[in-house]
């Protein structure tokens, strides 16, 4: 195998996920959409890789092609080396193993007539991870442990819990198969601002405790997304627009977008608020049905030129790890 | 400037199955003429339902039990609900933008006959002049083409749209106060910086008074002049923003800028949560009901009922015994 891959737990390449639009008696296919129009991006072991963008930029399609519930429309997604997107639903069972979702809504995402015990422990089952009842209560017992609930509380119900505690349910239930990956889904912006802080935290702990775990962070709010992750992808209309490390986000960005995004989100300090740049963009972001033709960002864009209409601008490095998508930078 | 609003002792109470819900609890401020004031809270604490009541828009099982509003001379609770003095007062004088610009439009209605009606029914305007001013008003909000679109439906807009047509309708009567009820909440990130960029320019040039409730600090650091921070029905600390953001001393304000990640932060900053959950309002003790959080609790604490709100410099006032200017974790 070859050396320089082998940290390499995620290679997506040249993603498309179009969905089609249908019309009429016959269902007849009338247009896409783009959700996903040719994404490359590589997470290794260990990493964050945080995934930023407004809504219908993508991001949550992606995340559901790398956990293979959807079959892509083009391209490659490598899961230690295996490729999801062309696999048989199958061996998908087996793969899952490895990889965990945590949803947004822990209102929504636990089921009410499920105890959080079981809740916890039906992906052992599932995967067979366990053998006998002992071993299974005991496992349930540890992950409780782990994310910091009460293993006491293991036969209560979702609507006992607090969101806070919901959303630590929905991070054990992740957590049971010992994944390589997880893909977090907005985890933590149905809850309250006191409590966004002890989720973020418990999922920072966990990396630092668990070797080889990966996070693919998907969210709306660059502070967050910023603060947790490694590497940044920024996205625009099934794009990613830049990508790079999360300190080199905020001191040096690149592209437009990602310009006007960061000078869109307000720091809460007064005294740095004051001498920051504002950029306030034009418009709204353009249906996914539609894109416009060239770099999908342009008629927004407050540096765009002829040129920019003409073809989609590829990812280029710039520097080491840090590549933009604009022909402008 | 001079005072436009008094807000005294303020109590609003939910009747429940489970026991009196005290929403808020004696709150107390004031706004200024051409003052933009932050009002800020978790879900819960009651920020909304004080300004609510302010409009007297409480509707059963809620009830408010006591204080007073005094608006331009006069104590708006003194006025009933449903009379004609309050609806002089509703709308035209004190107006209110709500979170859901998708549930707060009335859908059967086009976007122009819900924006004549108030100029008809407060302003006393015929249907073809308020028309010309509702065309004049959507176009100052920035939304294009408005001759045409005043006839569409709201399922026609987007949520920024939406929520363009809501600032439009609040400030069609040039109140002295438009009350904006978590405005950019449910909106994408860049849509949410022009908004809010705009309602600031549209209260200037209106010469009113802007009240932000929100749950996001950055929003009110960068917007407003006074900022309320408020804690299970009560207001915990008042003061300038720079006084709130430079030195905070309630410990539940100190708290939450903890525990929220900034954009501008150094890499590798821990975020420290506020232990615990927000009380429940029912049953409260009479001592500080952020006591159980707290982590600069001295015995004082324990034995006396939640003190009010003392200055501890001009114009910054907090509600709590301790000595928080000590770091202590």
């Amino acid at each position: 195998m070859n050396q320089v891959h082998d940290d390499v737990l995620l290679n997506v390449s040249d993603l498309k996920m179009y969905f089609p639009v249908t019309r009429g008696l016959l269902r007849r296919k009338v247009a896409d959409v783009k959700a996903v129009d040719g994404v490359s991006f590589k997470l290794k072991k260990d990493e964050t890789l945080g995934l930023v963008g407004e809504s219908g930029c993508g991001k949550t399609t992606i995340g559901r092609c790398v956990l293979g519930l959807y079959r892509p429309t083009a391209g490659k997604v490598l899961f230690q080396e295996k490729d999801i997107a062309a696999l048989p639903e199958k061996k998908l069972r087996d793969i899952r193993r490895s990889m965990a979702l945590i949803f947004q809504d822990p209102y929504s995402s636990l089921d009410p007539r499920q105890s959080a015990g079981s809740i916890v422990g039906e992906p052992l089952k599932i995967h067979h991870m366990v053998f006998n009842k002992g071993e299974y209560r005991e496992k349930v017992e540890q992950l409780f442990r782990i994310v910091g609930l009460d293993p006491g509380m293991s036969d209560r119900f979702p609507h006992e819990f607090s969101g806070g505690q919901r959303q630590r349910i929905g991070v054990a239930r992740a957590l049971a198969c010992d994944p390589a990956l997880i893909v977090c889904d907005e985890p933590i912006s149905a809850l309250d601002v006191s409590i966004q802080a002890q989720i973020i935290n418990l999922l920072e702990e966990l990396q630092d405790s668990v070797k080889g775990l990966s996070y693919l962070f998907i969210a709306h709010d660059l502070s967050v997304v910023r603060h947790i992750s490694d590497r940044v992808a920024v996205m625009y209309l099934g794009h990613i627009m830049e990508i790079c490390k999360s300190r080199v986000l905020y001191e040096n960005p690149l592209h437009p977008y990602t310009r006007a995004l960061l000078s869109a989100v307000p720091i809460a300090d007064p005294f740095v608020e004051e001498t920051r740049e504002r950029i306030i963009l034009k418009g709204e972001v353009p249906s996914p049905m539609n894109p416009p033709p060239g770099c999908a960002f342009h008629p927004r864009c407050f540096m765009a030129i002829p040129e920019c209409s003409q073809a989609v601008p590829p990812l280029r490095t710039i520097t080491e790890g840090h590549e933009v998508a604009c022909i402008r930078v | 400037m001079p005072e436009l609003l008094r807000v005294n002792d303020l109590k609003t109470q939910f009747k429940t199955e489970s026991g009196v819900v005290r929403a808020v609890d004696g709150v107390s401020y004031y706004i200024d003429e051409k003052e933009i004031v932050g009002l800020v809270g978790e879900s819960g604490c009651g920020k909304s339902v004080s300004q609510l009541s302010v409009m007297q828009l409480i509707s059963a099982p809620g009830k408010i039990t006591g204080g007073e509003v005094l608006f331009q001379g006069q104590n708006l609770l003194s006025y009933k609900a449903n009379g004609p003095e309050m609806r002089n007062v509703r709308g035209a004088r004190i107006a209110m933008i709500f979170q859901e610009p998708m549930t707060s439009l009335n859908p059967v209605l086009t976007i122009g006959q819900q924006l004549t009606e108030m100029l008809v029914l407060h302003l006393k305007m015929n249907d073809e002049a308020a028309r010309k001013r509702a065309v004049e008003l959507m176009t100052m909000v920035g939304i294009s083409g408005a001759e045409k679109r005043i006839d569409d439906y709201p399922h026609h807009f987007s949520g920024g749209m939406r929520q363009r047509v809501m600032i439009a309708m609040g400030l069609s009567c040039n109140p002295k106060i438009l009350i904006a009820d978590e405005p950019t909440t449910a909106l994408d990130v860049t849509t949410q910086a022009q908004l809010l960029e705009m309602m600031k320019d549209m209260v200037q040039h209106f010469a009113a008074s802007l009240v932000i409730v929100t749950h996001n600090l950055g929003v009110v650091a960068r917007y407003a002049q006074r900022i309320y921070i408020m804690y299970a029905g009560r207001i915990v600390e008042s003061g300038t923003t720079k006084d709130i953001f430079g030195h905070p001393r309630h410990p539940y304000t100190i708290g939450l800028l903890k525990c929220i990640p900034r954009l501008d932060e150094e890499e590798g900053t821990k975020l420290v949560p506020i232990v615990g959950l927000p009380p429940n309002l029912i049953n409260m003790p009479p001592t500080c009901a952020f006591l159980p959080r707290c982590s600069y609790k001295i015995d004082k604490c324990f034995k006396e009922p939640w003190p009010d709100l003392n200055p501890v410099d001009t114009n910054h006032f907090i509600r709590c015994y301790a000595d928080t200017r000590e770091k202590k974790q």
